[in-house]
């Protein structure tokens, strides 16, 4: 049975175990990824599968992580490391921006960097400081790296392979709060390619773009809409780099009006990047400017205003007006 | 007797090689006092002396052989050096005083092993056959690496301090993996073991018993930071906290480098993990060639340590044991003066990059963004050239 019903973390364990399966150089690396299969429980029963050679506990370390991770790639392994919460990364930026994504120019192209860093990202289950941030603008705006986010279960599947096939270094970046959610896995489906958005709902008076959690949020909001009368085509973007910008071009000269939702800060953030090119390719396409709705240029939230933080129902459908009034 | 016992029970004695620059710090003079003596098997006046631990047997083609690398590569650094002064290089970073450890450690590996340098490791490039003009592209400015790391088992320079040990580490690590009996090699210096990433890698290779060899450079210098400022106690003492056997030798020493880098080699070779050897020596150049010496050191340390130079040393060594004779060094006089012509012309005739090399390389698989800007790059810059028509 090639179909079946997974959590979104259950979805990226398959997909790890189904890599591990195929290529004998792949590892996963990462803080309590062995016994007790990760804090998230994604790498669960894959050191008992196969083995601690291949299933590698390491120091509580992160540039040891993904620096040597990336002599492992020198030596020919595919490693996929776990960063245990996305405000953990950054004593490893300087590994992942400085060697990790410039190696591969540095030596004209002789060698790859085959490294796949998972992220589990963003906000909504009241964590602690650290543990709800989405830091992806800071990796996109690095050449040299690529950087996606599945919203689903059946694109946690797939990407997290294609990530792993990758030449490139890739930044897998998990909605955490989504790992509970289930989707259909069809494991033996065509999927689509790593770096296409997908519409993941039709609609005709204006795109609401998003990935990751967002996804969910916009689809939700596209439905309340719709009881309005108003129609809303959902993009879900699935990479921040490269970021799909002929999927977005092609929605926006349907619907005229664009309105990019996603957790991380809207200061600097990708929604800027994206508003700044559609304006570009769209200009005499657009009935209103593009809006963006996100986080705050303020430090991610106390628990307790994480929901006032976060872009809800209500912040999306606010947008949607304000787009659909000009 | 392990190396590690060997180290811990020379603690007393200061040798001649150990002369640190005076520090206010009441700590630091302490750890002077205890300064332990280092591996040596050739006195700076060139006479040979035996270790109980390390010995070593070369004959006089090989002993020949290490003393024309050393030559060759201050040719090649002084050439380097010139070509900077004008105008033809960025910027460059002299290995001068370093030709021993260099030599010395580089000379231990086997073909099969793998280097993890910085930006200083001139002499270790030549002894692994890379072409020393590739090592000049970086500082042209025409790439910023631009040689195969796996045509010679020699990793790009490394220009984050540390970052590479890391990368030793885990190249390492997918050695044991394999059941390879090769080892690897990771040279840093004294300011890079403040280094957070070399902290790591001295974690990461004692936990998995990785077959490194972490060989550090102490040249007294970080820039203008003495080594006072990076550590409280010798540097080669720092592996034992992290469970691996250090060793300090004398980095004058091109015999003792070599003998003491092999030994340590063998160890990761027999799956007994990683060695920290620290090469005490001296950095007799300016740190780059942007950099002005004069303004933290004093003239008379420089002139101590001339006295130590590596390669006197081992012409001194040679001469006294009758094992080259003036035919040889005047043919080494003329190979150095070929290769430094050589590299100079290389240098000048270094053709300056195509413009759309910005664009080459950035991605493997490539990337719709850089697919997209160089389109537009090609476009701006073929605007000018029907502008001329």
């Amino acid at each position: 049975m090639a179909v079946q019903k997974l959590p979104l973390a259950k979805a990226l364990n398959e997909s790890l175990r189904k890599a591990l399966e195929t290529d004998p150089k792949v590892l996963i690396m990462g803080e309590d990824v062995g016994k007790l299969g990760g804090v998230f429980r994604v790498t669960d029963g894959l050191q008992k599968d196969f083995g601690e050679d291949r299933v590698i506990d390491t120091p509580l370390a992160e540039s040891g992580i993904v620096g040597t991770a990336i002599g492992l790639a020198l030596r020919g392994y595919r490693p996929v490391v776990e960063i245990q919460f996305d405000g953990f990364v950054f004593p490893a930026y300087d590994q992942i921006v400085t060697q990790l994504a410039k190696m591969h120019a540095r030596a004209l192209g002789k060698i790859k960097l085959p490294v796949v860093i998972r992220i589990p990202y963003g906000g909504g289950i009241g964590a602690v400081e650290h543990h709800s941030e989405s830091p992806e603008a800071l990796f996109a705006h690095v050449a040299g790296l690529k950087v996606v986010s599945p919203s689903n279960s059946s694109d946690a599947y797939w990407m997290l392979q294609q990530a792993i096939q990758s030449d490139d270094p890739v930044i897998f970046f998990e909605p955490k709060r989504r790992y509970w959610d289930k989707g259909e896995v069809d494991t033996e489906a065509i999927p689509g390619e790593l770096h296409k958005a997908r519409v993941a709902r039709e609609g005709s008076d204006l795109t609401l773009a998003a990935y990751g959690p967002m996804v969910k949020v916009c689809l939700e909001a596209a439905a309340a809409a719709q009881e309005e009368g108003k129609s809303v085509e959902v993009l879900d973007l699935r990479s921040m780099s490269p970021i799909d910008f002929d999927a977005i071009q092609t929605s926006v000269e349907k619907t005229r009006r664009l309105v990019v939702v996603h957790e991380a800060p809207v200061f600097y953030g990708s929604g800027a990047e994206i508003a700044a090119r559609i304006t570009e390719r769209c200009f005499y396409h657009l009935e209103a400017p593009v809006l963006r709705v996100g986080g705050y240029h303020a430090p991610y939230p106390p628990a307790r205003l994480e929901e006032e933080y976060l872009p809800g129902l209500d912040r999306v459908l606010d947008a949607v007006d304000r787009s659909l009034a000009y | 007797m392990t190396v590690e016992s060997t180290a811990a029970r020379k603690t007393t004695r200061r040798s001649s090689g150990a002369k640190r620059t005076a520090s206010a710090s009441a700590g630091a003079k302490k750890s002077q006092t205890s300064e332990p003596e280092l591996v040596q098997l050739l006195t700076p006046e060139g006479e040979r002396v035996q270790h109980p631990e390390y010995d070593i047997d070369l004959s006089a083609d090989e002993l020949r052989g290490l003393y024309r690398d050393m030559v060759l590569t201050r040719r090649f650094d002084a050439e380097a050096t010139s070509l900077q002064r004008q105008g033809e290089l960025g910027l460059w970073a002299s290995l001068l005083g370093q030709e021993a450890a260099q030599i010395g450690s580089a000379r231990a590996l086997r073909d099969d092993d793998y280097v993890f340098p910085t930006y200083r490791e001139h002499g270790v490039a030549w002894c692994r056959g890379v072409d020393p003009a590739n090592l000049l592209g970086m500082f042209r400015g025409v790439n910023h690496g631009g040689w195969d790391p796996n045509s010679n088992n020699f990793h790009l320079y490394t220009i984050v301090i540390g970052s590479q040990t890391l990368h030793a580490t885990g190249y390492a690590m997918g050695v044991a993996k394999d059941g390879a009996d090769s080892a690897v090699i990771a040279y840093f210096g004294d300011g890079a073991s403040s280094q957070g990433d070399v902290a790591e890698s001295f974690t990461f290779s004692a936990v998995y018993n990785a077959p490194v060899v972490f060989f550090c450079q102490n040249n007294q210098w970080a820039i203008s930071e003495p080594t006072e400022k990076q550590t409280r106690v010798p540097l080669y003492q720092r592996a034992q906290g992290f469970g691996f056997p250090g060793v300090r030798v004398d980095g004058n020493d091109v015999l003792a480098c070599l003998a003491v880098t092999r030994s340590a080699l063998e160890r990761a070779r027999r799956g007994e993990g990683p060695t920290l050897v620290e090469a005490f020596t001296y950095r007799m150049g300016a740190h780059t060639t942007s950099d002005d010496p004069t303004k933290y050191r004093a003239d008379e340390e420089r002139e101590a340590w001339e006295a130590k130079d590596p390669i006197l040393r081992l012409k001194a060594y040679l001469e006294r044991e009758g094992n080259a004779d003036a035919a040889f060094f005047e043919e080494l006089e003329a190979e150095s003066e070929a290769l430094g012509k050589r590299v100079r012309e290389a240098v000048r005739s270094m053709p300056d990059p195509d413009h759309m090399a910005i664009f080459e390389n950035v991605y493997a698989d490539g990337h719709a963004l850089v697919d997209e800007e160089r389109a537009q790059f090609a476009a701006y810059q073929a605007s000018f050239a029907e502008e001329g028509n």
